[in-house]
């Protein structure tokens, strides 16, 4: 797959000034709507997570109509609410020396450099405002005897600045923004559409202006028209098929509007999470992560010889390879995530792995019992202690977890501008489904700040500028029914193969591929692989696959067919992405740029930019380069030792 | 592991519904339940037989878009567990184990093993938030609150709305899931101005949607994934009799 470069991406809305001001005076800025007038714009959100439901809730309580969609059977499914660790706020309430400037700070770092300075700011800005809405709400975070909030510190961030509800505060985050929609469904300014699917966006002069959608319950094919469309669909880890992600989580939503005219940004960026079960067997469904706190306590390690079959108990200490504490003294076995993720894929692959295939390392609390007792550990870990047990039917007390990386989180996606407006008018993309705030490599409880800082806070803004503009009138009706006539085509198409492959087995296949040739590491010759790999498989779904029962029906196959469709298209987009940016940063690592240590080397001088791929029907995709320019923090090479 | 399926089929809302048997083989005993029934459509599909429709999303126990009786019991026999966190190695070689949707009348099956919970929606929508709109809220610290209640109220808070409780309650209510809202706002000082107008809310809308009443049983909160105390509903009781006597 070749590429064409277009036109650099100057101008991202984002005004000039100092940062600090920069936000307020976008907000002073944009335009404002009036009351009389919000009840006349209509707004599509899709997708319920902590964005899309926020968005929705906030949208409806201005007094814009909005329309709601998830695929989910209640919008208060949506899989942030799997999210454990917690989220960043720069309240300071320690008092130990956490700012906004900080957080700003450390997220750039963390970022590998590769995330806007402007955005960021803004990002760390509104985290305060969160931490009160959520309040508000009754999202029961964990407090200290002083009835105050309690705070941790995550993820090797060194001020505490992670509020948190014990190991669920994802759910407790989504519950806050769902009821707050439900609210709104009640007070009618949301129409909530649950059990549909996005399968494609109208655009017509120009503009976004509404979806085609499957009821998923009774197979019917809907138009829904608006003002403006808001995505919020969340990430496309599932592409590798074994993934943290929710089963349902997929790219169709964002992958259609990108071949409407969106462009889309560092698809390569992934997030490989270090510490989850490893896989079982070929049957393996999903992933399950545990929490990154476990590295807190937990001593990583593997035999120190190649293949040695004993139980963990029978290997002597001066047998075994703390490889953390040996490679990186300083921080250990608390590492940020890409680096815990590569060092174990290392050790594995010189044989010295454990368990089932040797895709494993341990995590050992021998000695954190040893020092603490066990009560002080199961105080501390019990839930999580039960949860691998529930999994692997072994006994963390006594038996060291195993741990593998497992995709987990994408930075990639929708390119936006500051106002988190895609290249296609009047369509927003909010939350992961967009690429704009963790540049290369998201630091813990970070999401959840994104997700409703752009939800609660940014969008409900920038949108107004956009619509103050409307109502757009009628839609285009020839725009309306040539996306309902492609989208009825590509069904009958899936329906119509009944080859001898299921859906699952061709998704199967390219996750493996993906893991294998653009998963943690990545090398010229593994991409080019996979960029010959990758259509022949795909021609082969199309000849080959098996969807069985028919269109006019509740039907998980005919659901699953189309968005293994679109993670072909997106695999190889992914994967050439990865093959252009030929420097390692953050979740990207090419293992033809690494420093002597075997460390991540980026190449600032020619990649310090955001690349942006416009879709070409018929031709090569355009890669845009949005440079990234560093006012504030200076860009440094991580190092960790 | 060898085992026998009864699985309850039923292509849609106007049909009867039946039992219908298959085989599973090579059962591995670390499988999921869930990831067993992907075998068995697997399989299916290139049978060109209709696979088993049923709902699930996270499989890490905390959607609650899952739910299944297994063997008669909501979830399975396991104690706080749903359907995606069960797994094989809690059942015997060569065991019949059968599969049957949620029962009851507020949620309707929509296909096999999928049912149609929005009733639960309409009554968080009747009452079961803080009314604050984005932007508003004071300072997070401004009001203090309790370590004990912040603690109880996350308990209450752990709800996944899969809707368990009703289908284990023989009245078939919803007693366990909207008092666990109730409680969960009910003890904190941000859900004080609205505690009693929604606690009357909720309760009417769960009547209205045709929930049964409660009778003490028990047998949601033994089924509940999360472990929502029976306490919950005492707390909701006395809330909405406060709210009928004013």
């Amino acid at each position: 797959m070749n590429y064409v470069e277009g036109a650099p991406i100057r101008d991202t809305k984002a005004p000039a000034g100092p940062i600090e001001e920069r936000w307020e005076k976008r907000k002073f800025g944009a335009k404002l709507v009036n009351p009389a007038n919000k009840r006349k714009l209509n707004v599509i959100v899709v997708g319920t997570g902590l964005a899309g439901g926020s968005a929705a809730a906030t949208l409806g309580e201005l007094g814009y109509r909005v329309k709601s969609f998830c695929y989910q059977d209640t919008p208060r499914r949506a899989h942030s609410i799997a999210a454990q660790g917690g989220i960043n706020a720069a309240k300071n309430y320690r008092g130990d020396g956490d700012s906004i400037y900080r957080l700003f700070y450390d997220t750039v770092k963390g970022g590998d450099f590769r995330a806007r300075e402007s955005n960021v700011y803004r990002l760390a800005q509104v985290s305060v405002n969160i931490i009160d809405q959520a309040v508000a709400q009754g999202v029961p975070f964990a407090r200290e005897y002083g009835g105050l909030l309690d705070t941790r510190s995550f993820g090797g961030a060194q001020v505490s600045r992670t509020f948190y509800a014990r190991g669920q505060t994802g759910q407790q985050l989504l519950l806050g923004a769902y009821q707050a929609l439900e609210r709104q469904i009640a007070a009618g300014t949301v129409e909530m559409f649950t059990r549909h699917e996005m399968l494609d966006l109208i655009v017509a002069d120009g503009r976004a202006r509404g979806v085609i959608v499957r009821d998923m319950v009774t197979g019917e094919i809907e138009r829904h028209v608006a003002d403006a469309v808001v995505l919020a669909t969340g990430g496309y880890g599932n592409v590798f098929f074994l993934s943290t992600n929710a089963k349902g989580c997929n790219t169709t939503a964002i992958w259609r509007a990108h071949e409407r005219g969106a462009y889309f940004a560092n698809p390569c960026y992934t997030q490989i999470h270090p510490t989850c079960i490893p896989v079982s067997g070929e049957y393996q469904s999903k992933l399950t992560l545990m929490s990154e706190s476990l590295r807190n306590d937990g001593r990583v390690w593997v035999p120190l010889r190649k293949g040695d079959g004993r139980a963990p108990g029978d290997i002597p200490e001066d047998e075994r390879d703390y490889y953390l504490e040996r490679i990186y003294p300083a921080f250990g076995n608390l590492v940020p995530r890409d680096i815990a993720s590569r060092a174990a894929k290392n050790v594995c692959d010189e044989g010295r792995g454990v368990g089932p295939g040797g895709l494993g390392v341990y995590l050992d609390f021998r000695d954190a019992i040893g020092r603490l007792g066990r009560d002080a550990v199961e105080k501390k870990y019990g839930n999580l202690f039960e949860m691998y047990e529930r999994i692997t039917g072994e006994n963390p007390y006594d038996v060291p977890m195993r741990i593998y990386p497992a995709v987990h989180y994408t930075m990639g996606g929708l390119w936006v501008d500051y106002d988190l407006q895609s290249t296609i008018p009047g369509l927003f993309v909010i939350g992961e489904a967009n690429f704009s705030d963790h540049g290369a490599n998201r630091l813990g409880a970070s999401a959840l700040m994104q997700g409703l800082a752009d939800g609660y806070f940014v969008l409900p803004t920038t949108i107004g500028d956009y619509l103050a503009a409307g109502p757009f009138g009628e839609v285009d009706e020839e725009a309306v029914a040539a996306a309902e006539i492609k989208v009825r085509s590509r069904i009958d198409r899936l329906l119509a193969v009944n080859g001898t492959r299921t859906p699952d087995s061709f998704h199967r296949e390219l996750g493996k591929l993906m893991w294998e040739y653009c998963g943690m590491e990545r090398t010229e010759q593994s991409l080019r692989k996979a960029l010959e790999r990758i259509p022949e498989l795909r021609e082969e779904f199309w000849r080959d696959v098996k969807v069985s029962g028919t269109a006019e029906e509740l039907n998980q196959v005919l659901e699953k067919a189309g968005r293994v469709a679109d993670f072909f298209d997106l695999a190889e987009l992914m994967c050439l992405d990865a093959l252009v940016r030929t420097e390692s940063c953050g979740g990207h690592f090419r293992a033809e740029s690494q420093d002597a240590d075997g460390e991540a080397l980026r190449d600032d001088e020619t990649f310090a930019h955001v690349s942006a791929w416009e879709y070409s029907p018929e031709g090569e995709p355009v890669l845009h380069k949005e440079p990234l320019e560093y006012e504030y923090v200076k860009m440094t090479q991580r190092s960790y030792k | 592991m060898n085992l026998t399926l009864k699985v309850w089929r039923q292509s849609g809302p106007s049909d009867a519904g039946r039992m219908v048997t298959y085989r599973v083989e090579d059962v591995s005993p670390d499988m999921s339940f869930l990831e067993m029934l992907d075998v068995l459509n697997e399989r299916l599909i290139l049978e060109g037989d209709d696979p088993v429709a049923f709902d699930h999303d996270c499989r890490e126990g905390i959607c609650g878009m899952c739910g299944m009786v297994i063997n008669g019991v909501a979830h399975g026999e396991q104690r706080a567990t749903t359907t995606c966190q069960l797994h094989m190695r809690h059942f015997e070689d060569g065991a019949t184990i059968t599969i049957e949707p949620w029962r009851a009348a507020p949620f309707p099956v929509v296909k096999d093993l999928v049912v149609d919970r929005s009733a639960f929606d309409r009554v968080i929508q009747a009452g079961g938030f803080v009314s604050v709109p984005a932007g508003s809220a004071p300072d997070a610290h401004s009001i203090p609150v309790r370590k004990e209640d912040a603690d109880d109220a996350f308990d209450a808070a752990t709800c996944i709305g899969c809707g368990a409780c009703v289908a284990a309650c023989p009245n078939g209510s919803a007693s366990l899931f909207t008092a666990a809202k109730i409680t969960h706002l009910s003890l904190l000082p941000q859900g004080q101005p609205e505690r009693l107008s929604r606690a009357k809310a909720m309760v009417d809308q769960m009547d209205a949607e045709g929930f049964g009443g409660c009778t003490n049983t028990g047998e949601c909160t033994a089924v509940c994934p999360k472990g929502i105390p029976l306490d919950t509903i005492a707390q909701m009781n006395s809330d909405y009799l406060k709210a009928n006597a004013k």
